[in-house]
């Protein structure tokens, strides 16, 4: 089902007679079953304003048009979206619908906030075929309850999202990495921590243990960049590390490996991302039976390769966080289930709202509530 | 203001629910001689007025749950309430509710300087959330005028922000997870110290839910460490349209104020009057302010006050000291205590889009001469966060009701020009009849769905945020079970 508006959007799930395997692009390997129903064709930005930092698009809109436009009036889209493409094998073109409902974030999550903390409305259809719209295209609205945050990474279980209304921020007039090198996994949590805990605004901080290499990005005007380096130089000098420091290309590519989860393309095994407290990430990881990972978010995020089929979640144990089985085969992916197990008490009240917004149980089913 | 008629059959039974409260709570916890009850008759939204049937200050989240559920057993509505701060009516009670008062929650129970984290209790204030963590040089970053009296409870349940919203957010953007009790008394925790929780964004739902979801007790926020320091320009211009435009030039230029405030020719003058920040008598006022080192900061204000040269200001200052800036800011920070000297009056939180601010103002000069009261406007500009300042005399018979309208007509120009009736303080009773303005009865559907699954009977401050016939079969599902 190609859909190329919204009110044919409305007719195909009011004529549902099972279930719909929605999506944009297909490009995030979220395992679903049913008729596919794409909202691809359902692309254009609406509105742009540069001077209001906001931007209205349909939900099919390539990501990758939505940056171009941002980029011709020195902006972007500040939480950084993944492209998963390359690490999950995916065809296709990666949507801004898809990547708000499955509230994909990239490095600088930690500095500015997740996509969901971008997205300002949205329109969708849910489960009976209404229309919905909520928020709205300002940037400060607490008008009734805050549904945009609900869709937000709800992965097309309550509703399917026709057009998206974000915040964008300026692009900075350029940026650097501080490059920390020797540093063991604790170690490099501590330093990142130490950094993070500073007046110097770093936008990206990640550690790959394989090459003992701690990056550090800082954005700004040309002056603040270096200062603020020289000043996170001396900071971090106690770490014992060796420091260097990557100018503006090193730095681009430096930081799109990260983002893309680039050390682990092509590689054979299953792929984890567990969100946690940063100072657990170390020991979450030693513990995880992984067979080599790296951190993002200083520390809170950690990407891990295992070999297929690895219950990473037993290994692990209790923590404060989640596990996602972001690459699998579908066998696999079926019997661990992609997302994380709830606690009884949200499982019962998310599965009781996903009642309301899909009646009939058809988007996506099953997907973030293997029980039902 | 419309309210729902107290459930005579509640109020006949005050014994025996205050008799079931001081079974779990301390004596001085449970509320209900009516010389008392008094002081718990309205919140900031002093023009409404009610005493509830009882008030309760438990001391813990067992005892807000041991609470809830007595009230729940009981068909007993709940009106929770932080501060009393809401300038909305969030915390106006009804005559047969319990209002739930977390103020004697407010500890601290845990600081992590390393993982950037603070968990307090939600009774806690704004500003002492700051003040624990303010020695290590981090502070919690939204911050609402109210800061100093304004509970965290309040902060979550109506999505607070605040003038510095531009850089770092507002509640929900730097709030990582909470402790909450549901209406039967089931305590659930949703997210922690790791960013984004898991599964569908709970913690996105409840913060700004307005107390009808939950009674959040505790609650995990981010802290940031604060910059090395922080100065404003002051800009003047004669003309409201060159200031919007100005602002805009500004954000499109790259620069990220982490404030930009902006105050319009009769908000200027009764402020100067009032507190002789020094100001220029001009049409637009601009308060620009950005962070840093020394030089990160000049650098920035220089950038800033070229913008501005090319659209010939009055008025250009750059503060170069604590003392400039402190001078500054006074002007605006006495913005509403000057208004109020003039007269009472009414503080709107409409949103616009920046773009629509000339044409906005415009407007609202029109609506001011038609209804013959005065009108002046305070403004978040960089995030189009208007609050105008509608006068009015309460002792005026039939003022209040016209400045009511005055206000109805402003937030409904928000919503036409493509934004929104409330951009911080929340809709409570005070827009709650508005909201047919901004949602189609479909799109309320949808939001009242939630409410039917977190609270099914429909007991936790029921007659806020939807309009009251838009709620009332829900409501009523309450009164057939019991």
């Amino acid at each position: 089902m190609d859909i190329t508006s919204e009110q044919a959007l409305v007719d195909a799930v009011k004529g549902a007679d099972g279930p719909l395997a929605v999506r944009g692009g297909g490009t995030r390997g979220v395992p679903v079953r049913g008729a596919v129903m794409s909202v691809a064709g359902l692309s254009g930005i609406s509105l742009y304003e540069p001077g209001a930092m906001t931007v209205v698009a349909k939900a099919g809109t390539p990501v990758v048009e939505i940056e171009a436009a941002l980029a011709g009036e020195n902006q972007r889209l500040a939480f950084e979206p993944m492209d998963h493409r390359a690490l999950l094998g995916t065809k296709g073109t990666p949507t801004i619908g898809g990547a708000m409902a499955a509230n994909v974030s990239g490095p600088r999550r930690i500095s500015v906030g997740a996509a969901r903390d971008f997205l300002l409305g949205v329109r969708y259809v849910d489960g009976t075929g209404a229309v919905i719209k909520n928020g709205g295209r300002v940037m400060k609205n607490v008008t009734g309850y805050d549904l945009v945050k609900l869709m937000a990474g709800s992965y097309g279980t309550l509703g399917v999202l026709s057009e998206v209304s974000l915040k964008v921020l300026p692009r900075p007039e350029t940026h650097a990495t501080l490059v920390l090198n020797g540093l063991d996994d604790a170690g490099a949590v501590a330093a990142m921590a130490q950094a993070l805990g500073s007046p110097f605004e770093v936008t990206g901080a990640a550690h790959d243990p394989s090459r003992q290499e701690t990056n550090l990005r800082v954005e700004g005007f040309e002056a603040s960049v270096a200062y603020r380096l020289e000043k996170l130089r001396a900071l971090l000098s106690a770490t014992g590390a060796q420091i260097d420091v990557r100018d503006v290309a090193a730095s681009d590519a430096i930081w799109a490996d990260i983002r893309d989860v680039a050390a682990f393309h092509g590689k054979e095994g299953d792929v984890w991302r567990v969100s946690c407290k940063p100072s657990d990430g170390p020991a979450i990881a030693a513990r995880s039976g992984a067979q080599t990972w790296f951190y993002d978010w200083a520390g809170g995020l950690i990407w891990l390769l295992t070999i297929p089929g690895h219950d990473l979640r037993q290994a692990v144990g209790a923590f404060d966080g989640h596990a996602t089985l972001v690459r699998a085969d579908a066998a696999n992916k079926a019997r661990l289930g992609m997302f994380h197990p709830e606690p009884a008490g949200l499982a019962r009240l998310t599965s009781k709202l996903r009642a309301q917004f899909d009646p009939k149980g058809i988007f996506n089913a099953g997907l973030m509530d293997p029980a039902a | 203001m419309e309210m729902p008629i107290p459930n005579p059959d509640i109020v006949a039974r005050k014994a025996r629910v205050v008799e079931r409260l001081q079974g779990v709570l301390p004596p001085d916890a449970v509320i209900h001689d009516e010389r008392e009850t008094r002081a718990y008759e309205c919140d900031a939204l002093t023009a409404y007025k009610c005493p509830p049937m009882v008030a309760v200050l438990p001391s813990s989240t067992q005892e807000v749950s041991d609470v809830l559920r007595i009230c729940h057993e009981e068909g007993v509505p709940v009106v929770p309430r932080g501060s009393g701060t809401s300038l909305a009516g969030g915390a106006l009670p009804t005559a047969d509710c319990v209002i739930l008062g977390v103020a004697r929650m407010n500890d601290v129970i845990e600081t992590d300087y390393g993982n950037r984290i603070i968990r307090v209790q939600t009774g806690r204030t704004n500003l002492s959330v700051t003040g624990a963590v303010e020695e290590h040089g981090f502070f919690y970053a939204p911050d609402p005028s109210s800061q100093l009296a304004c509970a965290i409870a309040g902060n979550i349940a109506m999505n607070s922000g605040g003038a510095h919203c531009l850089k770092y957010g507002v509640t929900t953007n730097n709030l990582m997870g909470v402790k909450m009790v549901l209406m039967d008394g089931e305590i659930i925790d949703i997210g922690g110290a790791h960013l984004d929780a898991g599964g569908l964004d709970l913690l996105g739902l409840v913060c700004g839910s307005e107390g009808q979801l939950g009674v959040v007790t505790e609650a995990t926020l981010r802290i940031l460490h604060k910059p090395e320091g922080a100065r404003p320009v002051l800009i003047g211009f004669d003309d409201n349209e060159v200031a919007g435009t100005c602002v805009s030039d500004i954000i499109k230029a790259g620069v990220l104020p982490v404030a930009i405030e902006f105050m319009d020719r009769p908000c200027i003058e009764a402020t100067e009057a009032f507190a002789k920040a020094g100001y220029p008598m001009c049409e637009a006022l601009l308060i620009v302010e950005v962070e840093g080192s020394d030089a990160e900061i000049d650098h920035q204000l220089e950038l800033i006050s070229a913008i501005a040269r090319r659209h010939n200001p009055v008025e250009l200052r750059q503060s170069k000291s604590a003392e400039e800036s402190a001078k500054i800011w006074l002007g605006r920070k006495s913005a509403f205590g000057a208004m109020g000297q003039i007269n009472d009056y009414m503080c709107l939180d409409g949103t616009i889009p920046v773009s629509s601010l000339p044409h906005v103002l415009k407007r609202i000069g029109e609506m001011s001469d038609h209804f013959g009261l005065k009108v002046g406007n305070v403004f978040h500009a960089g995030d189009g966060n208007m609050h105008p300042l509608i006068l009015f005399d309460a002792n005026k018979p039939g003022d209040l009701e016209l400045c009511e309208e005055f206000g109805a007509e402003v937030l409904k120009l928000c919503v036409e020009v493509g934004g929104c009736l409330t951009g911080e303080h929340g809709v409570g009773i005070e827009k709650r009849d508005l909201m047919h303005v901004q949602y189609a009865a479909a799109d309320l559907n949808a939001q009242m769905a939630v409410k039917d699954v977190f609270d099914p009977a429909w007991l936790l401050n029921p007659a806020k945020v939807f309009p009251l016939d838009a709620s009332e079969t829900r409501r009523a599902v309450k009164i057939a079970a019991e």
